[in-house]
């Protein structure tokens, strides 16, 4: 293996595991009642969308590369088909990465 | 130790048709690929799965290495970016919390918690009894967790085959993804609210200040979310 990669990924995990394990000794004086257990289960959700909607619309990597208008059409079907299958999960990703693909190659 | 009823319970919640299995091996497909082509071996893609799932520090820590970042950058970029799994950990521990399972289980399992093994976790703890909630929750991780790295794997071998348009369409997929989870769990004020405001404010807070927009965004989202959704109850 070469050093720095393994370096990065040890650096990228510890990153990682830090806010876990904040977490959970946080959580030993948090019940699940209190009103701090529900504000912090508001934020869990509030920046899990902030980082999904910060994806979509201001994306890196190779999603960069397609277009602005047919990622947002991509999305907004896949929506619609995850709510007209009851809410099934493989449907819309199946279809979003198939439809994406598709349409930047007949770009 | 572990009560292997509950862990073999829990493992099997990914199966079936609403599961996130799919989904989740396509995100890590595309990341094991991303990897092959930023020069990882397999070895070293392996690695990064196990010891990290969660899929965007990966991608983050791919494109850093991409331009060259100091290992310090890569530091706070990837905190930064999963940072989220403090409130999430938060917000899923004191429910599997029980007096009489050792410490060590839940500062182990807390590795698991990613937004498949939270979701799937949260929807179903009221089916099983606290004594055994750690033990479910650690089969529930571990099913997704092998779902990753093998995930990983397929993705490293198949990356040759894999074209710059099959690459652009994997990579919608973890947003999608997490994107249906999140609307399929919006079931009360709190939680509608927290994730229409954070989806609204995350983008916003991008302009002030693009590393820091998912926290402060994902912040006062939750926290505005938390008021309307407490003066509501009342």
């Amino acid at each position: 293996m070469t050093s720095n990669i393994v370096i990065a990924i040890l650096v990228t995990s510890l990153a990682t595991y830090l806010s876990r394990f904040l977490g959970v000794v946080s959580a030993e004086k948090i019940k699940e009642t209190s009103k701090i257990f529900r504000w912090f289960n508001c934020l869990a959700y509030s920046t899990l969308a902030a980082l999904i909607a910060r994806i979509i619309i201001f994306p890196a990597g190779a999603l960069a590369e397609a277009d602005y208008f047919i990622r947002f059409i991509v999305i907004i079907v896949s929506l619609i088909i995850f709510y007209s299958t009851k809410k099934n999960l493989v449907y819309p990703t199946a279809f979003s990465a198939i439809i994406l693909a598709l349409l930047n190659y007949l770009q | 130790m572990i009560n292997s009823k509950y862990f073999l319970k829990g493992y099997r919640s990914i199966k079936g048709i609403d599961s996130p299995a799919f989904a989740l091996g396509c995100s890590f497909i595309a990341i094991g690929a991303l990897l092959k082509n930023l020069g990882f071996n397999i070895q070293e893609s392996i690695f990064s799965t196990f010891l990290t799932y969660a899929l965007p520090g990966s991608l983050v820590m791919a494109e850093s290495l991409l331009v060259g970042a100091s290992l310090i950058n890569i530091f706070l970029a990837v905190w930064l970016v999963n940072a989220r799994l403090y409130p999430m950990t938060v917000s899923l521990m004191p429910l599997l919390i029980h007096k009489k399972q050792p410490r060590w289980k839940y500062y182990l399992s807390c590795h698991f918690i990613a937004v498949s093994s939270w979701l799937i976790m949260k929807s179903n703890y009221k089916s099983i009894e606290r004594k055994h909630r750690i033990d479910f929750w650690i089969g529930i991780g571990s099913a997704t967790w092998t779902v990753a790295i093998v995930s990983t794997v397929i993705g490293f071998l198949a990356a040759d085959y894999l074209n710059k348009d099959m690459m652009i369409g994997l990579a919608i997929v973890n947003p999608v993804y997490f994107m249906c989870m999140m609307v399929g769990a919006m079931k009360t004020i709190q939680i509608s609210l927290s994730v229409i405001l954070g989806a609204v404010l995350g983008p916003l807070f991008f302009f002030i200040s693009p590393e820091w927009s998912v926290l402060f965004g994902g912040f006062t989202a939750g926290t505005i979310a938390f008021f309307i959704g407490e003066a509501n109850d009342k």
